[in-house]
């Protein structure tokens, strides 16, 4: 259980004020010259030391993404701050925007002096239409009282940033994707290599990061990277803001520390499963992009990157959602089909062809309307799409049809074999 | 030098090489679909995935770089069955109408298909359709065989640089589209339908026309501009049926414009099948009663009052032909500057490509001079392109505005910029500046009246700005017809007291020419040529038919060996495809005919030993297919230019010789591009 004193998002609920007067007094923007005045390297080195994964979905060492960055560049270098939040389950990043603005703004000026960046966007998704106006007058805040802007906070670092909304496509949150969109394209990811840092935004060196993980770099560098290692697990270190959704009795964001086993962040921040911990189905533990877990999985597992990799899951964004017994599970992972076929942007075959044919598959087994072989077939077709695209969106199309199969499939024969027996009485009363 | 293991063999390749080319290096073939070596890599296919060690997931080759010391399996289990994957896919929203398809036969996924397609389909769900679009009158398209390579979209935006291709929509629903729906506005359009790997974009005017495996291909050469494209002619029977491109780095690379592959419908229309006499009651005639009417009518003209003109299309080995015969008579007017360019053919140098096509990708800066290349050669523009997107390289036009597809600083439409430029401009110091500097000269300012002094003013400002150097020239003339260059090589100019083209046609109005020989002459003015007896040897009954008093029927590029040499002073031969139509002959046998009813037959009998002896005069059409660099001189006339703006020489791109004008196809193009007549498109449901 994450102590008071350790809580970076200490407004996540709005109760506070979210202006410049309220942020300073929750000790933002609070000595950020001296910080900055410490030097890229040592910026660098305290996140590095910090453990910090991205809190975007893949969790790649923060420290160790920011390195990839050129010291000395003769072209501009950007920051782009990912707030393109559209992962079904999640919704973190808006909270923080909305109510703790000034923690992302903060951070995008430290992270851009850690990386020697004067430039910095946020590409916010176009549906956040209030929040970024909260974030836009915030930042216009931030301006006015000097924080941001040529020699920011005084401490002779120049830091533009711009806040840029998208049009809203699921797959602009992808980290090349967005830069595609942010550039004024479609948003199409791009092929990797160069990677972002060589050859990113305007092709020049750019790093992507997630909301989360630059709003909590300044209190990493205020409060030292070994406060934060302290937290949670080696390799899955720090605070984490979790997202939960679903047939839970109190659904919250909640910032807790790394590595809290799930059914205690369920019980204890969800007000546990409608109808008691009996009544658990299945978790999607990170976000709709990672496979389901049973119930059998829950009760010992822990919310952070390892172990969730362990069980064939993952951590995502950390967005849990529950679903008790009353669920539908194939046509809830089927729902989720659908909205991948959707987002796919149509620039690989095996997502393009492939996201269509495995939803109208998963449509017909939410019925039964199929063959038991043809589960086979399914999980065949999402290992030929899996790993075979430009990015990971087929990737995490797949993996929950892969989890619904993997833990379900008695459900799903199940379902196969009460169609046809209905079919059978049909025909024999016909 | 990376070296890498490809199958189990170390092979060293290029630095910068991707796998796909490593493995092509190495002899093993990847199949894929997207890539293509002149675009851009987009890696979308992933036909392409191959295994590399140590790599978790299969890679597509086409985009990774190939690295010293990787482990490269194309056929690994685990590869093949990605590919095999990646098929099944390609193959479930794409339509089983091979039989009723264009590309049968021709069609990369049905090829493939064969390699990793599986013989059954799991796929139980509907097939995707998606609706035809418009691409005007060139290009077919059947949207639902689209596989979404890009390769068109990525052609029409780097290479052709017009931004009107692209794809709406995602997922299953994207479409390649023009988003408004419209005519591709590119003179290199129809290039796509060879880059589409499969039946989605395909050739209207080709349209169910013929099958690949019934075609008779030749390679030759095309004769619609000076660029000299190579191209494969495949015919079936008599009949021209469609033109391909053929790769050549130097000059076309593998392209072709429109009308290059388009105008060859206007081969079997409007041609000129049997000899005809007569120029107010025109009647069909025997070839013998032909042949000896204009030898009658020779032999009784003095040498000084017999004149020539030779046309655009027409092959070295008639011009020599008729040359040698006119020599024979006397005669020492003759020309084969139809537009009247004042081009100077004392020095090769001086009315030549220099530079060379391929060339341009080493120049820096680059001044046009009343030229509008897009037009008058759209592959010489395309190449400008090309350099222009590599950056670095500034160029700037003399003449009236532009879209050339690049950035282009217009210096104005003034005789008096030229003379400027010769003394004190600020592009004269940038191209003095620029390490590979050029300039281009059209035909559009050579036919002035003070061409000449066009042309002198041209070579004081590459000589005083170093363009002429022992390693670059880069002084250019730009023509826009295929035969002059050969013409000029050949010396059909007027000999010594002969006229030029204006002379011949004012002589023949005052009278003091009395025969006059049109081989193939279609350009010039031949409403009023007073009382001269006009001879038209050539294919099409075009304008210089419309006047003549005898018709010899010729025969057209495709129909004949010939010899031609392009802007750039490349000697290449054209093959013969098909046979002349009717009575149709060569164009040197006829005039090897007409010579022996002259009773003063020229010496050779046939197409080898014409050929020997032009080259023992002409040595320099002895060697083809290299681009010999002509040793510079004096050419063109001292004096300023004259004030008074330039003009293009091409007012119809698609109508610019007698093939493309009785071209339908052509007809069609310039209603649409030049005239601006858009006819509303069939609806297809994406015109918003």
């Amino acid at each position: 259980m994450l102590a008071d004193k350790d809580r970076i998002f200490t407004n996540l609920y709005g109760r506070d004020d979210w202006r410049l007067a309220g942020a300073q007094r929750r000790g933002d923007w609070d000595n950020t010259k001296e910080l900055i005045l410490k030097g890229r390297d040592w910026i660098a080195d305290q996140v590095k030391e910090s453990g910090l994964r991205g809190r975007g979905g893949a969790g790649f060492p923060t420290g160790l993404k920011w390195s990839f960055m050129p010291k000395e560049s003769d072209r501009p270098t950007y920051l782009c701050v990912n707030a393109d939040e559209s992962e079904p389950g999640t919704c973190k990043d808006r909270d923080i925007i909305r109510n703790d603005p000034h923690k992302l703004i903060e951070g995008c000026l430290l992270a851009s002096a850690g990386m020697g960046v004067h430039t910095c966007y946020i590409y916010i998704r176009g549906e956040f239409y209030n929040e970024a106006k909260r974030l836009q007058a915030a930042i216009d805040e931030s301006y006015d009282a000097g924080l941001i802007g040529e020699d920011a906070c005084g401490s002779g670092w120049d830091f533009e940033l711009y806040l840029h909304r998208g049009a809203g496509a699921y797959i602009c949150g992808e980290e090349t994707g967005l830069l595609e969109s942010l550039e004024g394209r479609k948003g199409q990811p791009r092929l990797k290599p160069p990677f972002p840092a060589q050859v990113g935004l305007y092709g020049c060196p750019t790093t992507v990061n997630n909301v989360e993980t630059i709003a909590v770099v300044p209190t990493i560098l205020r409060r030292g990277a070994a406060w934060f290692a302290g937290i949670g697990r080696p390799r899955n270190t720090g605070t984490k803001i979790y997202c939960l959704s679903g047939h839970v009795n109190t659904p919250c964001n909640v910032e807790e520390a790394m590595s809290i086993p799930l059914r205690e962040l369920i019980e204890r921040h969800g007000g546990g499963v409608r109808g008691g911990w009996d009544n658990l189905l299945a978790v999607i533990p990170g976000g709709s992009s990672v496979p389901v877990i049973p119930k059998s999985i829950c009760e010992t597992v822990l919310m952070d990157f390892d172990s969730l990799v362990a069980v064939k899951s993952g951590l995502g964004t950390a967005a849990v959602i529950v679903m008790d017994k009353s669920t539908d599970i194939v046509k809830a992972i089927a729902r989720l089909s659908q909205f991948y076929k959707h987002e796919s942007c149509g620039q690989c075959t095996p997502c393009r062809e492939g996201a269509g044919w495995v939803w109208r598959v998963m449509e017909r087994m939410v019925e039964g309307n199929a063959s038991v072989a043809e589960i086979d077939m399914l999980l065949d077709v999402s290992y030929e799409i899996e790993g075979h695209t430009i990015c990971a969106l087929a990737d995490g199309a797949m993996w929950p049809v892969q989890g619904l199969i993997r833990h379900f499939r008695p459900e799903m024969e199940q379902r196969i074999a009460d169609y046809r027996q209905a079919a059978a009485r049909q025909r024999q009363a016909a | 030098m990376p070296k890498l293991t490809i199958d189990g063999r170390e092979i060293e390749v290029p630095a910068g090489y991707t796998i796909l080319q490593a493995c092509e290096y190495a002899g093993v073939e990847v199949a894929h679909f997207c890539y293509h070596e002149r675009l851009a890599i987009a890696g979308n296919c992933r036909m392409c995935l191959i295994e590399v060690e140590k790599s978790p997931k299969p890679i597509a080759s086409c985009a990774m770089p190939a690295t010293d010391g990787m482990v490269v399996l194309t056929d690994s289990p685990k590869a093949v069955k990605a590919r095999k994957g990646v098929m099944e896919f390609l193959l479930i929203n794409h339509p089983l109408d091979c039989p009723i398809c264009d590309q049968g036969g021709e069609c990369d996924l049905q090829d493939q298909a064969m390699a990793y397609g599986f013989d059954r389909g799991r796929f139980e769900e509907n097939k995707r359709a998606v609706r035809d679009k418009d691409f005007g009158p060139l290009v077919e398209t059947h949207m639902t065989r689209c596989i979404h390579c890009t390769r068109c979209i990525r052609f029409l935006t780097e290479v052709a640089g017009v931004e009107e291709l692209g794809a709406t929509g995602r997922g299953e629903d994207m479409e390649i589209t023009t988003y408004i729906e419209r005519a591709l506005g590119s003179e290199l359009s129809a290039n796509i339908i060879d880059l589409c790997p499969v039946g989605a974009l395909t050739s209207k005017p080709y349209a169910f026309v013929a099958r690949p495996w019934e075609l008779v291909k030749t390679e030759s050469v095309d004769v619609t501009d000076a660029v000299g494209s190579n191209i494969r002619v495949d015919s079936r029977g008599p009949q021209v049926l469609r033109v391909l491109p053929r790769v050549n780095e130097a000059i076309n690379e593998e392209w072709i414009s429109d009308k290059t592959r388009y105008a060859i419908d206007g081969l079997v229309r409007r041609r000129l099948d049997r000899p005809y006499i007569g120029r107010e009651r025109t009647r069909e005639a025997e070839w013998s009663e032909a042949i000896e009417l204009v030898a009658e009518r020779l032999k009784k003209v003095p040498g000084e009052r017999i004149a020539a003109i030779a046309g655009d299309l027409c092959d070295a080995e008639g011009m020599f032909a008729l040359k040698e015969f006119l020599k024979e008579l006397g005669a020492t007017s003759l020309d084969c500057r139809q537009d009247g360019a004042q081009l100077d053919p004392r020095c090769r140098a001086g009315y030549l490509f220099n530079t060379t096509i391929a060339g341009i990708e080493n120049a820096d800066a680059c001044l046009l001079i009343g030229t509008n290349p897009r037009w008058e050669a759209p592959l010489v523009s395309a190449r400008l392109r090309k350099r222009f997107l590599r950056g670095g390289f500034r160029i700037a036009a003399i003449g009236p505005a532009l879209d050339l597809t690049f950035r282009v600083e217009m210096l104005g439409n003034d005789g008096n910029v030229l003379n400027a430029l010769a003394a004190d401009h600020p592009w004269a110091t940038v191209l003095r500046n620029a390490k590979n500097p050029m300039i281009v000269v059209g035909q559009g300012a050579l036919s002035r009246s003070d061409g000449a002094r066009v042309l002198g003013t041209a070579r004081r400002i590459a000589e005083s700005c170093g363009l002429v150097r022992d390693d670059w020239n880069g002084f250019n003339i730009l023509h826009y017809a295929a035969a002059r260059v050969g013409g000029l090589d050949l010396g059909f100019v007027p000999g010594p007291g002969g006229l030029d083209v204006n002379g011949i046609v004012a002589g023949c109005r005052s009278g003091a020419i009395e025969v006059l020989y049109l081989l193939g002459a279609d350009e010039i003015d031949t409403n009023d040529l007073g009382a001269a007896f006009v001879i038209y040897q050539g294919h099409h009954g075009d304008r210089g038919a419309r006047h003549a008093d005898v018709i010899l029927p010729g025969a057209a590029y495709t129909e004949k060996d010939g010899t031609h040499v392009n802007t750039e002073g490349r000697v290449q031969l054209a093959r013969r495809a098909v046979f002349p139509p009717g009575e149709a002959r060569e164009d040197w046998k006829i005039v090897r005919a007409l010579s022996g009813a002259l009773g003063r037959p020229l010496p050779f009998e046939e197409l080898r030993g014409l050929r020997r002896q032009m080259w023992e005069k002409y040595p320099i059409l002895a060697r083809a297919d290299v681009a010999t660099r002509a040793p510079w001189g004096a050419f063109g006339e001292a004096g300023p230019v004259d004030a008074g703006p330039f003009e293009y020489p091409i007012r119809d791109f698609y109508g610019t010789d007698p093939i493309s004008r009785a071209s339908q196809t052509m007809a069609r193009c310039s209603e649409l591009f030049v005239d601006g007549r858009h006819q509303p498109p069939a609806r297809t449901g994406t015109d918003g």
